[in-house]
């Protein structure tokens, strides 16, 4: 195995480009190395007005996502003896605007997430007195896989849809909504679902499915997506021809 | 749900013709469009035919076939024009175009499933 | 939700990638994509096709003769070849994710996605034999 790889590096100097452009970086190869390695190897020791964003390096925090050769991919979690003899193409996040370098902007995705209230909701807590909400194994596990979203974009960065279409609410967003209605402690269901029955929440989605195929943490949001419309459209139906009273 | 909007009828009907069509038509298409006409099987006779087809419940599932799969057509076709061309401002025409095709459709099937003698 | 993705306007400089036109060429999944929603056209023209027989059998013995002289033309065998091999890979592709969307649950545990598929594709089986059988005869 050759002991150096080269990595090509997007670079976006917004202050003297008007467009991203490559640059090579020779760095070492051990078998150990990820390309988030690469990377800081090339900020400590060749060129260090490289900006990129990283943090936990054990593929939990989300931050270090990047198209590694194309798709979309945890730096710390890819490694950079799998694409020898190389080059090694790293490119920031698609479908995200490019802030510098490799440093995307995700205020549209933080805003989203936000946005289906991805949180425990309750019409009415209990009292403390009462002790804790409890959960069987079944239960938990009804929601656990949707749980394991690290924030990381890989999903809107594999989605066409998303990348065709901003307003796009996009596979993550809509998981994580799935993961709380799921819960069975939750009952904020109804004011999810107003916001993602929209035209822009679930029924944009086309099923790709690529978004399943990037996530590290085999959260299959496409599917979460495809039940949270046969739940919407049944939803529908009944709302049609259940007479109010009868519900 | 305050607002109502159709896409979820849209959708039910998209996935129900997904199903039928997936169920019934590689079958049909196979007899009918392949081995009947290639002469890998004999074609069968016309009174065999009607009697088929004019039976009720034939009819039904035919019908069925036919207005599921056009709507399935009509939703996946728009969806594609607007991702593949990227012609999503073009709705209205495109929404026409499809719903309307899937409509005009269904009301030729009636009309020629109800007149099988 | 925003009519626009909200970005903070004073910053000028970012750079917005656009998506090419022939975007569905960039990743194999991505064709394999296109192909699977394109398979619709060809759902069209199997319903327009046996529309057409439907309404050549209610014509009588000679309407039906003309159908199958007619669909023996090449142009008319050669697209219904390319239709079967879209709605076979239609049929393929839906009955393999149709399992995410129907999450059934028997006793407390998910059915494997296996099961379902695998029950679809009997169904599918069975179906096809059943319609064979019915045109054909016994």
């Amino acid at each position: 195995m050759a002991d150096r790889i080269i990595l090509q590096v997007t670079r976006y100097r917004p202050e003297d480009e008007a467009q991203p452009t490559f640059r090579e970086y020779e760095v070492p190869c051990p078998k150990e190395w990820v390309v988030l390695d690469g990377l800081n190897y090339v900020k400590d020791h060749l060129d260090g007005t490289l900006s990129h964003r990283w943090s936990c390096r054990m593929g939990i925090c989300g931050s270090c996502g990047m198209t590694v050769n194309g798709e979309p991919k945890l730096t710390c979690a890819t490694f950079l003896s799998d694409y020898a003899p190389g080059p090694v193409r790293v490119e920031p996040l698609a479908n995200f605007p490019i802030i510098r370098d490799l440093v995307v902007e995700i205020g549209d995705f933080m805003q989203k997430l936000a946005h289906v209230k991805p949180w425990i909701i309750r019409q009415e807590e209990k009292p403390l007195s009462e002790g804790e909400y409890q959960q069987t194994p079944e239960e938990l596990d009804a929601y656990k896989q949707y749980s394991m979203c690290i924030n990381c974009m890989l999903c809107y960065a594999a989605c066409p849809v998303y990348g065709l279409d901003p307003k796009f609410l996009g596979p993550a967003a809509i998981a994580l909504a799935q993961r709380y209605n799921l819960d069975s402690r939750d009952q904020g269901e109804k004011e999810r679902m107003e916001l993602l029955s929209q035209h822009e929440g679930i029924w944009g989605c086309t099923f790709v499915g690529d978004c399943t195929k990037a996530c590290p943490k085999n959260v299959d949001p496409a599917g979460a997506i495809q039940r949270y419309k046969l739940k919407a459209a049944l939803a529908w139906l009944k709302d049609i021809f259940v007479p109010r009273g009868a519900k | 749900m305050t607002r109502r909007s159709l896409e979820p009828l849209l959708w039910l009907l998209f996935s129900a013709g997904g199903v039928l069509s997936a169920l019934f038509l590689p079958v049909l298409l196979l007899l009918f469009g392949l081995a009947l006409p290639l002469g890998w099987l004999p074609p069968p006779s016309h009174a065999r035919l009607i009697a088929v087809l004019g039976n009720p419940l034939t009819g039904l599932v035919l019908f069925l076939l036919c207005l599921l799969s056009l709507f399935h057509f009509a939703h996946r076709f728009r969806y594609t024009l607007y991702d593949g061309l990227q012609i999503k401002h073009l709705n209205e025409l495109i929404n026409l175009f499809c719903y309307g095709a899937a409509i005009v459709g269904s009301v030729v099937a009636v009309y020629l499933l109800w007149n099988v003698p | 939700m925003n009519e626009q993705p909200k970005y903070t306007d004073f910053h000028p400089r970012w750079f917005r990638r656009r998506m090419s036109t022939y975007w569905w060429l960039k990743r194999w999944s991505y064709v394999m994509f296109i192909l699977r929603e394109l398979s619709s056209v060809f759902i069209a023209w199997s319903i327009v096709f046996l529309l057409l027989l439907t309404r050549a059998v209610s014509q009588g013995q000679e309407g039906y003769e003309q159908f199958l002289a007619w669909s023996k033309n090449p142009v008319v065998v050669g697209l219904n070849v390319i239709s079967l091999l879209f709605v076979g890979f239609h049929a393929v592709t839906w009955f393999n994710l149709a399992p995410k969307a129907m999450v059934v649950r028997l006793r407390g545990r998910r059915v494997p996605a296996l099961w379902i598929a695998g029950s679809n594709y009997a169904a599918w089986a069975l179906v096809s034999a059943l319609v064979a059988w019915l045109i054909l005869g016994g």
